[in-house]
């Protein structure tokens, strides 16, 4: 169970730290769009995989420095369900 | 009767700034005001860098998560590129939105043409150039960057050239294209292939005659001399990481003209935590920096002695400056959480610096380093200011 000021944290680091290559509306850029529809076919464990250990040859690096299991397995059921806004 | 003559005078004295005010707007000319990006906000705040202070806001923006700006050559008006493909003009001696296009699904940058006429878009969707009128903003050209067997290759790494074309790299074709638009009707693409792997971004030296394209995927830089181009591209710096693990890249950094003081260009070095420095005689590695984390924006002072650079996540809280003369590591900041830009005043007294999470943006005296002002921004990335409508690869 995430803490209410962590789950703040992974929402602004997702939105902005991965909107970098991905957009802040998560519609894409360097990085494909993390929207539900076009995540739905991506098996979730995959999801997760990818966000700790990165993509090699891509430019998606690991954030498994700085995020749990629990973490990215959160932020993968989130961006599955849409992914919720930063409040303001 | 006297007293009441006396209040009279005082009356029309006292009301004379307001008679101005509204018959004659009051004037003045825009050389020292520039735009920062509200990201999250869809919104700019057009600031002046003369008194230190924010002076309107202008809304409605759209998806601004990778936004740049270009101005018109008369300083008058923002040209502001849009993540989601938004292209908007902004006159800020007004503080208004004039005009706003939705031109692609998704962009990255663009560019300003020689002449002032045409504003050039790089889109990653579809992948390709689109340009405008700047007057206007109608389309005008569709260059779309279509390689191998029709496929469209995100465009990055564009500046404007003289002659009114536009040079740019093809992130997934590893090729450089440079569009001429002298005749907008019929643009012609000279093209430059096997550059080398995944190019992130690009610059043009400040005289516009090479342009370097910064590689994701290996190595080096590729670098083309665009007075003589049949020449083709040649690889510099390509033994940097030797040796080396390249570390994971948190965000790509990004290469502007400004990157050269004097005779030396100062370069991000992508998965490492050094500044390359190469002789733009020689082209030459002259020397590495080592720096605190990995560089996102490695920017020269405009007098060239000094290059201040930001970083990466997990290291995006510092700034640090280079003594040119020297090499060395003058000052170390940290002026808030996630420091995403900055920007020298015209002649660099002064530099301005994003913090996104702190939502704020400082101003430093470059000679002393001493902060001079904070002023409140939501989640401000990029600062721009009207400095750069004169100069070549803005």
């Amino acid at each position: 169970m995430l803490s209410p000021e962590r789950t703040r944290e992974l929402i602004r680091m997702v939105r902005q730290d991965c909107g970098s290559c991905h957009g802040l509306t998560l519609r894409g850029g360097l990085g494909p769009a993390l929207l539900p529809e076009t995540l739905r076919d991506k098996p979730p464990a995959g999801l997760k995989h990818t966000i700790l250990l990165g993509r090699p040859g891509t430019a998606m690096p690991p954030w498994q420095p700085f995020l749990s299991e629990a973490e990215a397995d959160w932020i993968v059921a989130q961006l599955l369900r849409g992914f919720p806004e930063e409040s303001k | 009767m006297r007293k009441a003559l006396r209040a009279w005078c005082w009356a029309i004295v006292a009301l004379l700034p307001v008679l101005a005010w509204s018959t004659e707007p009051v004037l003045r000319g825009t050389g020292d005001l520039g735009v920062i990006i509200e990201r999250s906000a869809g919104r700019v705040l057009i600031v002046n860098t003369s008194s230190n202070s924010i002076i309107s806001r202008v809304d409605g923006l759209g998806d601004l998560s990778h936004a740049s700006v270009v101005f018109s050559r008369d300083q008058r008006y923002a040209y502001v590129f849009g993540r989601d493909g938004g292209l908007s003009k902004v006159d800020i001696l007004r503080g208004t939105l004039e005009k706003r296009i939705v031109q692609g699904g998704n962009s990255i940058g663009g560019a300003i043409s020689q002449d002032g006429r045409l504003v050039a878009v790089a889109n990653y969707e579809p992948g390709g150039l689109k340009v405008f009128a700047a007057d206007t903003l109608e389309p005008v050209a569709d260059i779309p960057a279509a390689y191998g067997d029709g496929k469209l290759s995100k465009v990055v790494g564009i500046a404007d050239l003289p002659g009114d074309r536009f040079i740019y790299s093809l992130f997934d074709a590893d090729q450089i294209w440079i569009a001429d638009l002298h005749d907008p009707k019929s643009p012609k693409v000279e093209k430059f292939s096997n550059i080398g792997k995944a190019p992130y971004d690009g610059l043009v030296t400040p005289d516009s005659r090479y342009y370097l394209a910064g590689l994701f995927g290996e190595d080096g830089i590729a670098l083309l001399d665009t007075w003589q181009p049949q020449q083709g591209v040649q690889r510099i710096l390509a033994s940097y990481g030797q040796g080396e693990e390249k570390l994971p890249v948190y965000k790509m950094p990004h290469l502007r003209g400004w990157a050269v003081a004097g005779h030396q260009v100062y370069l991000p070095a992508i998965g490492h935590h050094e500044v390359l420095v190469a002789d733009t005689v020689t082209w030459k590695e002259a020397a590495r920096i080592a720096v605190r984390g990995q560089p996102v924006f490695v920017v020269a002072r405009p007098d060239g002695r000094q290059v201040w650079v930001n970083f990466a996540f997990p290291d995006n809280g510092f700034v640090q400056v280079i003594d040119t003369l020297t090499g060395q590591i003058v000052q170390t900041l940290e002026p808030g959480k996630a420091v995403l830009h900055l920007e020298f005043t015209p002649r660099g007294e002064n530099v301005w610096v994003s913090a996104r999470d702190d939502h704020k943006v400082l101003i430093y005296d470059t000679a002393s380093f001493a902060k001079l002002a904070e002023l409140p921004a939501e989640s401000p990335s990029g600062i721009f200011f009207t400095s750069r409508a004169h100069r070549i690869g803005f």
